[in-house]
């Protein structure tokens, strides 16, 4: 009886007349870990050895080992590797802040009772379900020259006729910014607006008694329960788009003249277009450390799961 | 007869008397859902629209675009593969992260802090620049031109997320409810079977939608591990059509639409479940 009683008040270890081995969690774990090792662990440790080779199958007469010779050249002799890096993180800054400024409002507005809100709920979440290559397809259909948009602004007197978005190095940026918002926001929207429910309504109704208008209540009730799942889904979304290529790939790829190139689309066209894995590798081996030490600098700056709610 | 007795502004049942006016509503919210709509629309345009015509609705309708990606872009194929390629995967993951995550949510064992840690690391690994290593093992593997590389790649890239997440929503299971069956005589797969795994509906349907959508969308893996004609997927044969010399805009929409019937059903179904899932996995823990 005594035993029953202190096996409830904690996790129970194992289950009573001893027919739970040890050795269950593990094996309920081995498929898993299994695959993670030789799918994740496995071609990690690949990259990093390949990384210190020089290695391009279509040249296998200098292929070798290079020591760190792939590293320096890409920290003192590859321009494009800088420009690549400072376009990935101006992408992911300017992607991540607006769509969740977008997702924040749109959660804020969808979570108030209305007429046809299920409705609407359902079509503003629509993009989060559609793929990289079906925006770049809907948005190449925009962007189109000749029969997108552009053309019928043109007819009503708007904008030029012939004004190609993708093709110009002044707007391209934008032109694809506004493609990866267009499906990013409802991921934010989403996740937003599932912690948005457990905010205790008591809460408005004893700020709201005390005489807290809507902004001062949004601001010292919902920001503060909303901070962990801001931080956290921010946090995902930024290694997200950072690693993405999908959109990149099809949209732009990488044009024009390289300014859409993300360093993961520059890793992507080394080693598959340029056959160059050792020097791709290399590349992956330096965006993981810059993505690994970014991540741990925000949870650290944002104080992360500090104070409980 | 209390209703009689409140000011002229009484609230309207269901409404908190908090809620702002409802034009400060409906007017952004309609905004975005033109931002949301116009795009879709704008494929559903070129899809039906006969050649040539300009016209901003498409009518007189034609379903010539399509007959031309299903039968002659084998997007038949692709559909068909892509179904598989996601369906496999989504059953893997669940499978996978179920065991794994009744496991990290029920046990207390040596590895389980450097696994969970493990998950989280691996969260920051991008799958695309792990595509050349990921191409050698397959090679060795003989298994490039198999949608079973696609999978297994898919699943081991989702499992992480899935885990985590189904690892929170048996941890909301209160032990005691598996505790009563086991002291019934349940053993502790029944127990889980018949009491933990109904309570675990709302997330799981999220984990497993995540999961195929995830799979019909991804591109790379595809594109890498998948050269013959017949095991492409949707989204390689619409980087295809992307591709191709002078695009067929017509063509290039009505395969958007077949790319995004699949999934459009899926959210449709799985809207609700959506929310109630991630809330039920926000808990913290």
């Amino acid at each position: 009886m005594a035993d029953a009683v202190k096996e409830r008040t904690r996790p129970p270890r194992r289950r009573r007349g001893g027919s739970t081995p040890r050795s269950l969690p593990y094996l309920l774990l081995a498929p898993a870990g299994l695959l993670m090792l030789g799918f994740i662990a496995y071609p990690m440790l690949s990259v990093l050895y390949y990384s210190l080779q020089d290695y391009n199958v279509t040249k296998p007469w200098r292929n070798g080992f290079a020591g760190l010779d792939n590293f320096r050249q890409i920290l003192t002799d590859d321009p494009f590797f800088w420009d690549t890096l400072a376009f990935s993180a101006r992408w992911v800054v300017v992607e991540v802040g607006l769509q969740l400024i977008f997702g924040l409002i749109l959660a804020l507005l969808i979570n108030q009772t209305f007429i046809g809100r299920g409705l609407a709920r359902a079509l503003v979440f629509s993009p989060w379900a559609v793929s990289g290559v079906l925006t770049s397809t809907i948005w190449l259909l925009i962007y189109n020259p000749s029969t997108g948009v552009s053309r019928y602004l043109a007819d009503a007197g708007i904008g030029e006729y012939g004004t190609s978005v993708l093709a110009d190095t002044g707007t391209v940026f934008w032109g694809a910014v506004l493609a990866e918002l267009w499906r990013g926001v409802p991921f934010f929207a989403i996740l937003i607006l599932a912690d948005l429910q457990s905010v205790s309504k008591d809460l408005y109704e004893a700020a709201s008694v005390d005489g807290a208008g809507r902004l001062r209540q949004f601001w010292h009730i919902t920001l503060p329960h909303l901070k962990d799942a801001i931080v956290l889904s921010t946090l995902l979304r930024a290694v997200w788009e950072f690693n993405n290529v999908d959109l990149l790939y099809t949209l732009t790829n990488g044009g024009p003249a390289g300014v859409t190139t993300t360093l993961p689309l520059y890793v992507a066209q080394t080693g598959i277009e340029g056959n160059e894995f050792g020097y791709a590798a290399a590349l992956t081996t330096v965006a993981f450390v810059i993505l690994l030490f970014c991540s741990i600098l925000y949870l650290r700056l944002s104080k992360f799961g500090g104070d409980d709610k | 007869m209390t209703t009689l007795a409140l000011p002229r502004r009484a609230p309207r049942p269901g409404r908190s008397h908090d809620q702002p006016p409802r034009w400060q509503i409906y007017l952004p919210l309609g905004l975005y859902l033109l931002f949301t709509l116009i795009p879709f629309y704008w494929m559903l345009l070129f899809a039906f629209r006969e050649p040539g015509s300009d016209s901003l609705v498409p009518w007189p309708i034609t379903g010539q675009h399509f007959e031309k990606v299903w039968t002659e872009r084998s997007f038949d194929t692709y559909f068909v593969n892509s179904l598989y390629v996601g369906i496999a995967s989504m059953l893997m993951t669940m499978l996978v992260a179920l065991t794994g995550g009744y496991a990290l949510a029920r046990f207390r064992f040596k590895l389980r802090m450097p696994f969970m840690l493990a998950l989280l690391t691996s969260q920051f690994i991008p799958g695309a620049l792990m595509l050349v290593p990921l191409f050698e093992i397959f090679r060795e593997l003989r298994m490039l031109n198999s949608l079973w590389s696609v999978i297994i790649a898919e699943t081991v890239f989702q499992l992480p997320l899935s885990m985590i997440l189904i690892s929170g929503f048996i941890r909301n299971v209160p032990v005691s409810l598996e505790e009563q069956a086991w002291v019934d005589g349940c053993s502790r797969l029944r127990a889980f079977l018949a009491i933990v795994l109904p309570l675990l509906r709302p997330g799981l349907i999220a984990v497993g939608s995540f999961a195929f959508v995830h799979s019909w969308n991804h591109f790379l893996f595809a594109l890498m591990f998948l050269n013959a004609q017949d095991k492409q997927t949707i989204p390689v044969g619409l980087n295809t059509l992307i591709g191709s010399d002078s695009v067929d805009l017509g063509a290039l929409a009505a395969g958007g639409v077949v790319a995004a019937v699949p999934v459009v059903i899926v959210f449709a179904f799985i809207q609700k479940w959506l929310i109630t899932g991630f809330s039920a996995g926000a808990v913290k823990g």
